[in-house]
């Protein structure tokens, strides 16, 4: 393992977003509870703010469930005016999990204890 | 009964058609849900009830019933719950009552709950002090009164009961809280008291995680490849023990997957906090609940912890916000993102030559990363971007001049412009939404039966 090396959030994670109004909301999932203490210590809401500044939310809030080994974060007012008044093509933010499970992150030295028993096909 | 089954067969007015019937054919179901009410669904409703008395609720529901009754006369204890009545559940019921007894099926009581709608008393309610002030930003609803369209209460589970208590086979209601159609069967079966707030969470959270149909069964899955035959993907069940156990499945045969993956997913779809996920019925955490795979398509859920309902109930709300249309160009060639943008930007600047400044406007090229605009940025230039091109404003001659202005440029535009062949765009009104809350002392439940 070389020092340095980027690995996407998508290896250790998977996810779910919608809409509530005009806010977002993504839930990331860690496939492993050593990926989940990494999701809780890195992927901050000021992380996620700072990903997602070109939508300008007015603020992210980050909520924890340890039994889905998830965290759900909550990005208010980045919807351009939600479903209904949205002039975008994502409306809802259907497309943000996504977007976010494409983050780079650096490889973290457990990183084999974090990926997806199985395999993940995903990519 | 030791153990209820409940099938969601429709997760939103223009869900899959066959999916109630093969859900209910094969699934071994008690009862049958069905959601078609999204939060803006009530005003498009509201408006067809005010061009004629008889409209107002979603009609796929009359399609579907009248291919369900084959399987309704063959299963006689199967029940179907459904928000298909929309702003009219009356009206919804006096059509199934028609299709029923035609397909001889007039022993079949069906139950209407209403008592959702506000709008008649909106004024008397502002009088009264009750400001239903937007939740998100505070204004008060009298900013917006001439605009409204609809004003609608989240009822919970506790009519739909009532309903099933006087015998219904069909209940037809309103706007409910999406998650109280799957708790309703449940209370009622089990006997569930109204304040047993650990019962009340498992029914409710089984519930939020079947209301999305296919979402629970690997639709929307990070990991779909996996998923056999998603093309046939069967719909979710959620089989309820008394204790408030349930397990989430599918019908034998058919596509798709159950499994911890899709179930996580699902519960957090669309989920403010997740420990006090709240609905008229109930605080449900989230955070409570244990899943594992019990069998090949079988999650089971256990361990739900509840807490006291909120004391007021969420109204939604809808008031006209102008018009708004939306159209689209397909762009080829060299630097097609650049040109693409260029194109849009003609189109805006020939508006404002005929003396159109539209109050809003909004150019994406999709196929350049617009989608979550300027997060992903497009890793290759793509040698084709869709131009989609959107504005909204309060006069919808405006907006009318627009659909008109995408078609020139097919001529008097750069070369490799293409794709506008589905014609011009057309104008829609915008509603927009204004969640608020209400005093649950003022808003009375009506069930009737017929």
């Amino acid at each position: 393992m070389t020092a340095g090396e980027t690995i996407r959030l998508s290896d250790i994670a998977h996810g779910r977003s919608g809409d509530k109004g005009n806010h977002a909301n993504i839930g990331v999932l860690a496939y492993t509870p050593a990926g989940y203490d990494w999701l809780r210590r890195h992927l901050t809401a000021e992380v996620v703010a700072r990903y997602f500044a070109p939508l300008r939310p007015s603020r992210v809030d980050r909520y924890e469930a340890p039994n889905l080994l998830a965290l759900n974060f909550i990005l208010y007012d980045v919807l351009a005016g939600g479903a209904s008044r949205s002039l975008r093509a994502d409306s809802q933010g259907k497309t943000y999990a996504l977007a976010l499970l494409q983050m780079t992150i650096d490889r973290p030295e457990n990183y084999a204890a974090m990926l997806r028993p199985g395999g993940n096909r995903h990519e | 009964m030791e153990q209820v089954r409940i099938g969601n067969g429709c997760g939103f007015w223009g869900d899959n058609l066959d999916a109630p019937l093969i859900l209910a054919e094969r699934g071994r179901l008690d009862y049958l849900t069905l959601e078609y009410l999204a939060e803006l669904t009530m005003s498009i409703l509201a408006l067809q009830r005010q061009r004629d008395p008889q409209a107002g609720f979603a009609t796929d529901f009359l399609d579907v019933l009248e291919r369900l009754c084959p399987i309704l006369r063959a299963q006689p204890n199967l029940k179907v719950i459904t928000n298909a009545g929309g702003m009219n559940p009356a009206g919804c019921a006096a059509k199934a009552r028609a299709l029923l007894d035609r397909a001889g099926l007039s022993d079949r009581r069906i139950a209407t709950v209403s008592g959702d709608d506000l709008l008649p008393c909106i004024d008397q309610l502002l009088a009264e002090g009750h400001p239903l002030a937007n939740l998100d930003t505070g204004q008060p609803l009298a900013d917006v009164r001439a605009r409204l369209v609809s004003a609608n209460v989240y009822l919970g589970a506790g009519p739909i009961v009532a309903a099933l208590r006087q015998g219904a086979a069909v209940v037809i209601t309103g706007r409910v809280a999406d998650a109280s159609l799957t708790l309703a069967p449940a209370m009622y079966e089990f006997g569930w008291a109204e304040d047993d707030w650990d019962r009340l969470a498992a029914g409710t959270i089984a519930g939020h995680i079947i209301e999305c149909g296919a979402q629970a069964t690997g639709g929307l899955w990070c990991n779909w490849q996996e998923a056999p035959d998603l093309g046939d993907v069967g719909y979710p069940i959620a089989a309820i023990d008394r204790d408030g156990t349930f397990r989430i499945t599918k019908p034998p045969g058919t596509g798709g997957a159950v499994n911890c993956e899709t179930v996580a997913e699902q519960l957090l779809y669309e989920v403010g906090d997740p420990s006090a996920y709240l609905t008229p019925d109930v605080s449900a955490d989230f955070t409570s609940v244990r899943l594992s795979q019990e069998g090949p398509e079988t999650v089971r859920v256990e361990g739900a912890r509840g807490r006291p309902a909120p004391d007021r109930y969420k109204v939604s709300i809808a008031y006209r916000d102008g018009f708004t249309a939306s159209g689209t160009l397909v762009i080829f060639g060299p630097d097609a993102p650049a040109k693409a943008r260029r194109c849009g930007e003609m189109i805006l600047q020939r508006l404002r030559r005929a003396g159109i400044e539209l109050e809003q406007s909004n150019l994406e090229c999709l196929g350049a990363g617009d989608c979550v605009p300027g997060v992903i940025p497009a890793a290759v230039a793509p040698p084709e971007v869709v131009l989609r091109i959107s504005v909204r404003d309060s006069r919808r001659g405006a907006v009318e001049r627009f659909a008109r202005e995408l078609a020139p440029l097919v001529t008097s535009g750069p070369p490799g412009v293409t794709g506008y062949t589905t014609g011009r765009p057309s104008v829609r009104e915008v509603f927009a939404y204004w969640p608020a809350l209400i005093d649950r002392t003022i808003v009375t439940p009506r069930v009737e039966v017929c």
